[in-house]
């Protein structure tokens, strides 16, 4: 069995992340290729073959030209898995390249039980056996699931990956950066999140006096940034801030794996559900099932009162 | 300018599920279901471009799955869609995401559509390949993970959202499809006189048999509940009750009050 693992690179440099496709590789028992459209400077530590193609002459982000390169490299392979990081880089690849092979794709992975792919559905709250019916396949796996362990080792032998010089129909124009963050909530101690079961934006507030009787700060998820109720200066998860506070209380959140990467590495985790099954259980210390509108005013006294 | 918005009505995600009797679905028994999210923001970004091109666009608003999808269609015309597309299937849980962008493809192809937004993904099955696929099976120019949209002339400008709150902009010339992400806009409500009209808007229904022609890539075995690794401890009970046990617990297991 054989995997080509497709390495992430951007602005310069390797995506350490690339190394989560050898954690997989290796769970799935596949020897394995990798490819770069990077630099050979960032190859990847990798005792195997690495097939480099330069972004100076293919760009970071060029989906076209990319899923030629990466189909080039299927056909020197001949692997049986193409695998991708599910990120906004193999997210949009993949389906591109699994259209092109007219091959089985099979998305954000989270674990391998026997020869099936578990994935999730329902923000989490299912999961899924899925199996590919076509020779190859396609898979991206879930960013985190994966993890590396260990110092990355291995000297690759690199291969040249080369196609014609026509233009994609994406045009890259260039990077924006992150808008600059007014609140740090990395060095916060204390942080206390609203999330969309606090219901209206008129609760904020009840919420962010739990977190000032706390001294901590005010955190938020995603759906409560977009709807305008919290600043995205205060945005915790995979597109805000990854925090890892001594406390992080979770109010309402239900926990989408977007914004448990930005804070499962907090010291001590408090969630506030009424639901008993919502995902943020699942890395939480201590649950509370109740409906944070009722708890949250009344802990707030009790932590006032000392 | 002929705009396609491809939705899904997925169950309202606070929902507890329950597995169907078949074991590779959902029960759909006692659900609430609504838009998918991200195809809210697919929905208003056709209306804002039809209001920049001063109308002069068509949109139609297209879902597939069982009669109850209906709904979710009215809703995309209350938002300011010109004429629903109902692809009737009630085993839609069945076809992969191949054969679902397959299924639109036979469709859009012949209606030759310049533009297409669909969400980046469902909140249900959450595959993220419908839009691309689609693209691809119709060799269209897509963009995805959409948080920033400007059209000007035969091109669009798309910010996609990066990992770490970075974006990177992208240039695409129509035809195309563009997947969109939350935080595109702000999906508008429908007013109750747009519902009124949205009831009088042309509606097509159409048999997925008509369309369909692809097999299946990949197939559903079982679905389950996620094992629980019951790590943390569960607290119910009374309000004040629950206040003062977490405060004890604090105490005894953070630095926070010392």
């Amino acid at each position: 069995m054989k995997a080509l693992l497709i390495c992430e690179y951007r602005e310069g440099k390797l995506l350490e992340s690339s190394y989560e496709l050898q954690a997989f590789a290796r769970l799935l028992g596949a020897e394995s290729a990798m490819v770069l459209i990077g630099s050979a400077a960032q190859a990847p530590k990798f005792d195997g073959k690495v097939y480099l193609a330069d972004a100076g002459r293919y760009g970071e982000y060029n989906p076209d030209l990319h899923k030629k390169l990466v189909l080039e490299a299927i056909a020197k392979e001949d692997p049986d898995y193409i695998v991708f990081l599910h990120s906004s880089y193999g997210w949009d690849l993949a389906p591109r390249v699994a259209a092109a092979l007219k091959a089985g794709q099979i998305t954000e992975i989270v674990a391998l039980v026997e020869d099936k792919f578990e994935v999730t559905c329902c923000n989490a709250k299912i999961r899924r056996s899925v199996a590919a019916k076509t020779a190859r396949t396609v898979l991206t796996i879930q960013a985190g699931a994966f993890s590396f362990t260990g110092e990355p080792q291995g000297i690759p032998q690199l291969e040249r990956l080369e196609v014609g010089d026509e233009t994609g129909k994406v045009e890259f124009i260039g990077y924006e950066a992150a808008e600059p963050k007014d609140v740090d909530l990395t060095r916060a101690e204390v942080i206390v999140s609203a999330g969309r079961g606090i219901g209206k934006k008129d609760n904020v507030p009840v919420i962010a006096a739990l977190a000032q009787a706390l001294g901590g700060e005010l955190g938020a998820s995603r759906p409560v940034v977009d709807a305008g109720w919290v600043a995205q200066s205060h945005q915790v998860g995979s597109t805000g801030q990854t925090v890892s506070p001594k406390l992080y209380v979770a109010c309402g959140i239900s926990g989408a794996i977007q914004h448990l990467a930005g804070m499962k590495k907090a010291d001590f985790i408090v969630a506030i559900n009424k639901d008993k099954d919502a995902p943020i259980g699942e890395i939480a210390d201590i649950l509370i099932v109740a409906d944070v509108m009722q708890f949250v005013p009344v802990f707030t006294e009790h932590v006032r009162r000392q | 300018m002929k705009i396609l918005v491809c939705i899904k009505q997925v169950p309202d995600m606070e929902s507890r599920f329950k597995i169907n009797s078949e074991g590779t679905w959902y029960d759909e028994a006692d659900l609430a279901f609504r838009m998918n999210e991200y195809d809210e923001y697919a929905v208003e970004q056709a209306v804002q471009l039809k209001e920049q091109l001063c109308g002069e666009a068509e949109i139609t608003i297209l879902s597939i799955g069982p009669d109850r999808v209906v709904e979710a269609i009215r809703k995309g015309l209350a938002m300011g869609g010109d004429r629903g597309v109902h692809i009737q299937d009630s085993k839609y849980y069945q076809k992969d995401p191949w054969q679902i962008a397959a299924t639109i493809a036979g469709y859009a192809e012949k209606h030759r559509f310049d533009l297409i937004f669909t969400g980046m993904q469902s909140q249900d099955r959450g595959s993220a390949q419908v839009g691309v696929t689609l693209a691809e099976q119709l060799d269209f120019a897509c963009a995805t993970t959409a948080v920033g949209f400007a059209y000007d002339s035969g091109s669009i400008a798309v910010k996609r959202e990066l990992e770490g709150g970075g974006k990177g902009v992208v240039r695409l010339k129509l035809p195309a499809l563009v997947t969109c992400q939350m935080g595109l806009n702000t999906p508008r409500y429908p007013t109750l006189p747009n519902i009124m009209k949205a009831k009088k808007k042309e509606f097509q229904t159409v048999p997925i048999s008509e369309l369909l022609r692809e097999a299946e890539l990949t197939a559903t075995g079982r679905m389950y509940p996620p094992a629980k690794k019951g790590a943390g401890l569960i607290l119910e009970g009374e309000v004040a009750n629950l206040s003062e046990r977490l405060f004890a617990l604090l105490k005894e297991r953070t630095a926070v009050f010392r």
